[in-house]
């Protein structure tokens, strides 16, 4: 009892209070909106929801996110990573301003974000009508998309890997180069399964904003049904136009990939820090 | 081989060291096309318009009121979370109850959650219909498209940063120093502002920080619930968002610029608190 009591370091009563406020803080925000949805979805029965999803619109928005978020996954992956290394490994002028900004699409909002790309690769703009004349669209179409993508999920990958790289002292690698590993074999059997838990989560992060990113895509990328529109956007056209039972077959497949991408998250962080403690 | 000072592996050293040139160039091209670029591209686009017509826009009503909506939103969001944020960090590392993996599992959940979701969510509980929404219309109180579902909405997104923040400093300097305090007599508000908040503060300040960046630049739950109407629940980015597509490009973009700027001292903010909490 001894030991409980030291261990809260409150009187029992203050305790309680502050339990309280916490469950009412975490209750209110987060598990009751989740069980509000889920309730709702599963009164609109199985059957319903399934007919939501499998509408031809809303199933290419869902097919379209998907498929944006696995090119800007795997681009950001490798930028990602060579940026960290860069920053870390080798001599970079300015590197102190670049290691700033890399921060910066946290900082900057996301509607921000698309006007700064419109304006880039808009039909008026000199890249834009560059691209155009070769047939490249970027605005109101898929490149703007991963582009937007790619900007807002940049410093995941980044900022999960430096860490670990700066961990990384460099002697696995000179072990690994006297003994006669070349440089490319030294990098991918050495170097990168080291890496790999921490590129993973920062993937997985990446991953998981992409699938609901809306501010940045429904500037550059419009509203157009089974070409731009990806599942966020569809989502809310449906809130919009008064259809919630429209909005929620798409709502619960993506708060379902949420949870499962916060499962594998967990679980790759357990597996990092014990990978961490066996060294 | 170049002396240096610093270490570097020798699978570094060897060979040549064109490839090495080569990848810092491809870093920092790709870094300049993907971020730099935009950034430049939004202040240059807004020095188009005289300084008149953007002086002109931002003093807008609607503009002034937007703007006012913003800061409202991420004073009390900043405000609130500071308080239950540590309060939850609190609970979360120092007592023991039933369900309480659960719930600190939960705290991510904002993260993975979309925007446009989170807001949906919010419309089903506190919506006219909704299962608290009906309740509280009965008594008057509004929530959705008003400023309570805004800054619930604010909050929803905003809440783990500083939970997150503080949990694991909490966590590593334990409660051996607090229950020291208590043993020497100190009351609980003595230890909490003695020693709890001291080795806290620059976590605290940090999610804090965060919390402010993401209040400014929430769009899509606060869209949601709002309905955006202007003079009345439209925040900044709303505004930018909707002048933009209504072809209003100097309001947009005089805004938007000024977003930009704010989110640049928001950054320097971020690496300043960033080294002070790595400092500690």
């Amino acid at each position: 009892m001894l030991s409980n009591r030291a261990s809260a370091g409150l009187r029992p009563a203050s305790a309680m209070v502050m339990r309280a406020i916490f469950l009412f803080f975490v209750g209110l925000l987060v598990v009751l909106p989740v069980v509000a949805i889920s309730l709702e979805a599963f009164r609109s029965g199985f059957g319903s929801l399934w007919k939501q999803i499998s509408h031809p619109q809303a199933l290419a928005a869902l097919w379209l996110t998907l498929r944006m978020a696995m090119i800007m996954v795997v681009i950001n992956v490798v930028t990602g990573t060579a940026t960290a290394w860069v920053l870390v490994r080798n001599r970079v002028p300015l590197r102190g301003l670049i290691n700033a900004l890399v921060d910066i699409p946290f900082a900057i909002p996301t509607v921000v974000t698309g006007m700064m790309l419109v304006v880039l690769y808009g039909p008026h703009s000199v890249l834009g009508a560059l691209l155009g004349r070769h047939g490249v669209e970027v605005v109101f179409s898929r490149p703007g998309i991963v582009l937007a993508l790619l900007f807002v999920t940049f410093p995941f990958v980044v900022r999960a890997v430096q860490p670990v790289m700066m961990e990384m002292e460099g002697d696995m690698e000179e072990a690994a180069s006297t003994l006669g590993a070349g440089r490319m074999r030294t990098f991918f059997q050495v170097v990168l399964p080291t890496l790999l838990p921490a590129i993973l989560s920062g993937a997985a992060l990446s991953f998981s904003r992409a699938l609901g990113e809306f501010g940045s895509i429904i500037i550059v990328a419009g509203n157009i049904p089974m070409r731009t529109q990806v599942a966020s956007v569809y989502i809310y056209g449906e809130i919009e136009s008064g259809n919630p039972g429209g909005a929620m077959g798409l709502s619960v497949v993506l708060l379902v990939i949420s949870l499962l991408t916060l499962l594998v998250l967990n679980l790759l962080q357990q597996r990092s820090q014990r990978h961490a403690a066996t060294i | 081989m170049r002396p240096q000072s610093d270490f570097v592996p020798l699978s570094l050293r060897q060979g040549v060291p064109m490839g090495r040139h080569l990848l810092t160039g491809a870093v920092l091209v790709w870094f300049g096309l993907l971020i730099l670029f935009p950034l430049f591209g939004i202040a240059r686009e807004t020095l188009n318009y005289s300084w008149e017509t953007i002086r002109a826009t931002l003093h807008s009503p609607a503009s002034v009121h937007a703007f006012w909506m913003t800061l409202s939103l991420t004073v009390a969001a900043v405000m609130i979370n500071t308080v239950l944020g540590t309060i939850s960090a609190l609970v979360l590392s120092r007592q023991r109850f039933f369900g309480k993996m659960l719930l600190e599992s939960s705290i991510d959940l904002p993260f993975a959650i979309s925007p446009v979701v989170a807001g949906f969510m919010l419309i089903l509980l506190f919506g006219p219909n909704g299962w608290l929404g009906s309740i509280l219309e009965r008594v008057h109180v509004k929530i959705v498209y008003a400023f309570p579902g805004m800054l619930l909405a604010t909050l929803f997104v905003t809440m783990p940063f500083v939970i997150k923040e503080i949990l694991p400093v909490l966590r590593e300097f334990g409660a051996e120093q607090e229950e020291s305090a208590a043993v020497l007599g100190a009351d609980n508000w003595q230890t909490f502002w003695r020693v709890t908040l001291p080795s806290i503060r620059w976590g605290l300040g940090y999610g804090v920080t965060l919390t402010i960046a993401r209040s400014i630049g929430e769009f899509g739950a606060v869209l949601v619930v709002s309905g955006s109407i202007i003079q009345k629940t439209q925040t900044a980015t709303l505004m930018v968002h909707d002048q933009f597509t209504d072809l209003n490009y100097a309001g947009a973009f005089s805004a938007a610029l000024v977003l930009a700027l704010v989110s640049f001292v928001i950054l320097n903010l971020i690496q300043y608190v960033y080294r002070r909490k790595g400092e500690n």
